[in-house]
């Protein structure tokens, strides 16, 4: 078996969790990697919708920005961003947001506007965007955040969208599952142990009794993942 | 309406004090009427726009802008915009005031400018802190007691678009990712649109949409004016420069050199093109 990146197992395990058919807001980064690699193994169907106005958008290399000329240039239909929020978002006919942040708390509520005080703040982050309506106009909200006690924090700086609907946060450590209200460690990645995915949560860490741990990528997807390139990375 | 240059229209369009939206969602964001602005010294502009992308980045870090409207302030892809973080974290050039919205509101404030209604209605802005700290209000179904949020309508001063082509009497057509340049420009009490190129005829192209000559306030012709931002049918988004700007504009000192020299020491966005071309040739 070959060996593969953190980011790899993340992209990998959200991307499993697609299924064909799924219609999907997709961001840019990991998000965009999970849910072209569905689209390219188990979940042909899968539609993508970037939230330029992109629907059924089929990149050949990932784009690096939402607004990609080759996102309209291979979607279904492109429509103003208005019309994407009102009647595509709210409208409630799509399936799965992803998103992520640079704060997530116990209760998969995000952080995506400051670090520190919003009046004063240490660090400024770029702010909410979609996320505010994606996480409460989808079915279902998949998170994808690497580990760490600064980004899962027991107390978040900022409120930027709501964790009602968030049914999996994926990291490089493992994955979260909402358990009677609170996120709680079903799955650990190959390798990574309860302890190190305490020590990267910054409160008291609930673990499932059927505690799990996640298939490794199988050399199918490391390489239709490596075939992926980013825009502009070069 | 005649086609006049993007200079004059600058001049006799837009005032130091202006709300002012320049809109393009990724794609055709007008850069050389940004740039023009900059150049023509605009100052305590409020300046409106869902993703503030690089052009209000070098606005903000020249000191054109009092305050800023916008729902998402990154480098897309890349990271921060350390300009609009500058401003917000030291207040370097200046001090900016922010309004800050959701994605979903801001698009709902622009329609309903358009349409000259006083505010827009979503599902939206439910919990978390931005609420709190922005423009919406909760208002309640008339039919159904549901409770919806309300943003008020954006009614700029002046909306500034970037479009592919216009006919020489000023209809403008646009196609590709439109974002929401159509309800700027209907939203704004002026407008300008600077376009790649004037046809004699707009073919008709998929999924374009006109703009009349007679909604629109200026029409100026700027061939590579969404630089780096790109014209669908006509270039790319320069991917690299964005990439490239998190360094460029990461220091006060680089930023203000690159500005200083590419932006304030040329007159055009043909001027600029070429200073970017020479830059690159000694790299």
């Amino acid at each position: 078996m070959s060996e593969w990146t953190a980011d790899e197992m993340m992209a990998v395990e959200a991307s499993r969790r697609l299924r064909d058919g799924s219609v999907c807001f997709v961001g840019i980064g990991l998000p965009s990697l999970a849910a072209n690699l569905a689209r390219r193994t188990h979940a042909p169907g899968c539609v993508l919708i970037y939230e330029s106005g992109t629907i059924g958008a089929k990149p050949t290399e990932l784009p690096l920005s939402i607004g990609d000329g080759e996102l309209a240039e291979t979607a279904d239909s492109v429509v103003p961003v208005p019309e994407m929020f009102a009647y595509w978002l709210q409208g409630g006919r799509i399936d799965v947001g992803f998103l992520g942040a640079a704060q997530i708390d116990r209760f998969g509520r995000l952080n995506s506007t400051v670090i520190g005080d919003y009046d004063h703040p240490r660090v400024r982050l770029p702010g909410g965007g979609g996320a505010p309506e994606i996480a409460l106009g989808v079915r279902d909200v998949f998170v994808m955040l690497r580990q760490s006690p600064r980004t899962f924090v027991e107390q978040l700086d900022f409120v930027t969208s709501l964790g009602d609907r968030v049914r999996v946060v994926v990291t490089d450590l493992g994955m979260l599952e909402p358990r009677d209200g609170e996120l709680t460690l079903t799955r650990l990645h190959p390798g990574v142990t309860v302890e190190e995915a305490q020590e990267a949560t910054g409160w008291d860490l609930r673990v499932a009794d059927d505690l799990g741990e996640s298939e490794p990528p199988t050399d199918a997807e490391l390489e239709v993942l490596r075939s992926l390139r980013t825009k502009g990375s070069s | 309406m005649a086609v006049v240059p993007l200079c004059c229209a600058v001049r006799d369009l837009v005032h130091d004090g202006d709300v002012v939206a320049l809109e393009g969602f990724t794609h055709l964001i007008p850069y050389a009427a940004g740039h023009e602005l900059i150049r023509q010294g605009r100052r305590d502009l409020t300046l409106v726009r869902m993703t503030p992308d690089l052009v209000y980045d070098q606005l903000i870090g020249m000191g054109c802008a009092r305050k800023l409207v916008f729902s998402w302030g990154g480098n897309p892809g890349v990271g921060s915009l350390h300009r609009l973080r500058d401003a917000v974290e030291h207040g370097w050039p200046s001090q900016l005031e922010l309004e800050e919205h959701s994605h979903a509101g801001m698009a709902a404030a622009y329609a309903a400018g358009a349409a000259n209604l006083p505010f827009g209605v979503l599902r939206g802005y439910r919990g978390g802190d931005l609420p709190g700290r922005t423009r919406v209000a909760a208002i309640a179904c008339p039919f159904t007691g549901e409770a919806l949020a309300a943003v008020p309508a954006h009614r700029p001063d002046v909306g500034i678009v970037h479009a592919q082509r216009a006919d020489r009497d000023g209809n403008v057509q646009l196609w590709g990712i439109l974002g929401v340049q159509k309800e700027t420009v209907l939203a704004s009490a002026r407008s300008i649109v600077t376009v790649e190129e004037v046809v004699d005829e707009l073919t008709p192209m998929p999924g374009a949409t006109v703009l009349p000559a007679w909604v629109v306030g200026a029409v100026c012709v700027a061939p590579g004016g969404a630089h780096p931002s790109y014209a669908h049918g006509y270039y790319d988004r320069d991917n690299d420069f964005y990439v490239a700007w998190d360094e460029i504009s990461r220091e006060r000192e680089s930023f203000r050199a690159w500005m200083e020299r590419h932006v304030l020491g040329t007159t055009d966005v043909t001027e600029y093109h070429a200073s970017l071309a020479r830059a690159r040739e000694r790299a």
